[in-house]
């Protein structure tokens, strides 16, 4: 039998494995003489990243919590909204599902260059992008989601006269959450994507795909190395939140069982 | 007759949909309406609006058919070979999403394979696996343009088709993990018992319990490959392909442009979907297996 590793061996090689391939990058970059126009040392992005931390900041602010997290939150609200909702008419179900399954489906990206042209430049327009980008995903795994529960656990609840709002609420909702959870964790992904995609379609003079178009043309390469570094970690740190409260919410699934 | 009333219910919400689509247009050109009226002196009643709420060339909302006449303009009425063509940039976005897609499953599966077979490939690969897909790659998008220059790579393809990779690959890793560690135990035991080496355990047992889950993969993997095509078009300065046909719609302010491109993407992805669901379709029946 494979018993499962130590918690340090789990960090430990993920990270030595990190470290090693930042360390061959820097020797390449020094062995080669490879010009920082094309590639940076990662000490070079580094120094870069400490010395504007101020523009980072501003971007972030723009990008990830007004873009991106404003977006998530409306869509992932209209999407569990638009579920609840739906799965109340049989007929709308069956004939949403499939709709709803073939769009979740399809390249939304593309509505960026409409929603800049409807809600302007500013963060607005990138939030509408994301809202709709998430929506899909949300509501298809919701729907999924609320069709867990067993027929003997919804008998349950009737026999103890339950209201459809407690049945919802106490039952439903709670064994819908491993799915509403596959759905947040693929719309923490996009909403990042969304925000940025949007920017490549006109955007105020900050927002991270702002900064990284206009620094590739005037070939500040560290600079929009920084600009990579924030969206991973902004990226990286918003799915470990959701996967938290994931273990959180739903500690009683078999997939988030330890020992 | 469940099959008959699921087909009534989708057509009902396609075509509820086309309504509200029309009510949207309608409300979001009257403004623009009302104020040429205005200009012009005149007083239009309703049915004049709402007509001229749908002929506009730039509309904030086309109406339906507008965006239709606009597709089958650009599909049907053009030479392939004419920059007006959607079946032109079509398929140059077709183009860089099959490498992409051959590039993520060639990628997915090498990897699947390796954190299989490797507990340490296990711990050290996958967190990055799952890491490479929260950072956004339109993020990286411009420096690997500028990598593949500088080794070398003259056309764009390049570029788009590795973004395209990028976004593809992980569901192939996700389901080839999944499928190749699919045997319980009790089969791999009988294998054992047969004396079975490492690597005819994996060619024999693993790898077809692996299919298909492989090919379950495959839809997803072609979707996110053409969101990565088209999403390589943008920061990239491509100037062909459906993402930039969307790009110069939005320059010029020719919504028109935008959403026939948009609508062509969709039916894009519609044609790449459906055509691996029947390579999974006959894979499975050749197997004579049964779908994961």
């Amino acid at each position: 039998m494979r018993h499962s590793p130590s918690r340090l061996l789990q960090i430990g090689l993920p990270l030595g494995f990190g470290l090693l391939v930042l360390l061959l990058w820097q020797l390449a970059v020094q062995g080669f003489d490879i010009p920082p126009a094309i590639l940076p040392a990662p000490t070079a992005i580094a120094a870069r990243f400490a010395a504007s931390t101020d523009i980072l900041w501003i971007d972030f602010v723009q990008t990830v919590l007004k873009g991106a997290l404003t977006g998530l939150a409306l869509g992932v609200l209209a999407g569990l909204a638009a579920a609840i909702l739906i799965d109340r008419s049989p007929f709308l179900k069956r004939g949403l599902l499939p709709v709803a399954n073939f769009v979740a489906a399809l390249p939304i990206v593309g509505i960026a260059p409409i929603m800049v042209m409807w809600f302007g430049f500013d963060w607005q327009s990138k939030a509408a992008v994301v809202v709709v980008m998430v929506f899909f995903p949300i509501l298809v795994n919701t729907l999924a989601g609320l069709q867990a529960s067993s027929r003997m656990q919804q008998d349950l609840m009737r026999t103890y006269s339950a209201s459809y709002l407690q049945t919802l609420v106490k039952l439903r909702l709670p064994a819908a959450m491993p799915f509403i959870f596959n759905g947040l964790k693929i719309s923490a992904t996009l909403a990042l994507i969304g925000a940025i995609v949007a920017e490549y379609f006109g955007s105020p003079t900050r927002g991270m795909g702002f900064r990284i178009s206009t620094e590739v043309g005037r070939l500040g390469i560290d600079m929009v190395w920084a600009e990579i570094a924030v969206s991973a970690l902004s990226g990286t740190v918003l799915y470990g939140l959701v996967a938290l409260i994931e273990r959180a919410v739903t500690f009683w699934h078999p997939s988030q069982r330890r020992g | 007759m469940s099959r008959f009333s699921t087909l009534t219910a989708i057509l009902t919400v396609v075509v509820a949909i086309l309504a509200l689509w029309y009510a949207g247009s309608v409300l979001m050109n009257r403004a623009w309406v009302m104020d040429q009226a205005a200009r012009a002196g005149e007083e239009p009643g309703l049915t004049e609006i709402i007509a001229a709420t749908m002929t506009q060339d730039r509309a904030r909302l086309p109406a339906p058919h507008q965006v239709a006449a606009e597709l089958y303009d650009g599909i049907f009425d053009k030479r392939i070979t004419s920059r007006r063509s959607l079946v032109y940039h079509g398929l140059i976005t077709l183009e860089a999403t099959m490498y992409g897609f051959l590039l993520g499953i060639v990628v997915g599966v090498s990897l699947a394979v390796l954190i299989v077979l490797s507990r340490l490939a296990d711990l050290a690969l996958m967190p990055w696996a799952i890491i490479s897909q929260t950072i956004p790659v339109v993020a990286l998008a411009p420096m690997i343009v500028v990598l593949t220059n500088a080794l070398g790579a003259g056309s764009l393809m390049v570029p788009k088709a590795i973004i395209a990779g990028y976004l593809s690959f992980f569901p192939v890793l996700v389901s080839m993990v999944k499928g190749l560690r699919s045997p319980d135990q009790m089969q791999l035991d009988l294998l054992r018992t047969y004396g079975a080496s490492r690597s005819q355990t994996f060619w024999k047992l693993r790898l077809p319990a692996s299919l298909p889950y492989f090919f379950a993969s495959l839809k997803i993997a072609v979707a996110a490959a053409l969101v990565g095509a088209i999403v390589g078009e943008l920061p990239t300065g491509a100037i062909a392909g459906l993402g930039a046909r969307m790009l110069i719609g939005s320059q010029f302010g020719e919504p028109m442009i935008m959403w026939a491109a948009l609508f062509a993407a969709a039916i894009l992805a519609a044609l790449l979907i459906w055509g691996v669901t029947g390579i999974e379709r006959a894979a499975v029946r050749m197997m004579g297996g049964r779908r994961a």
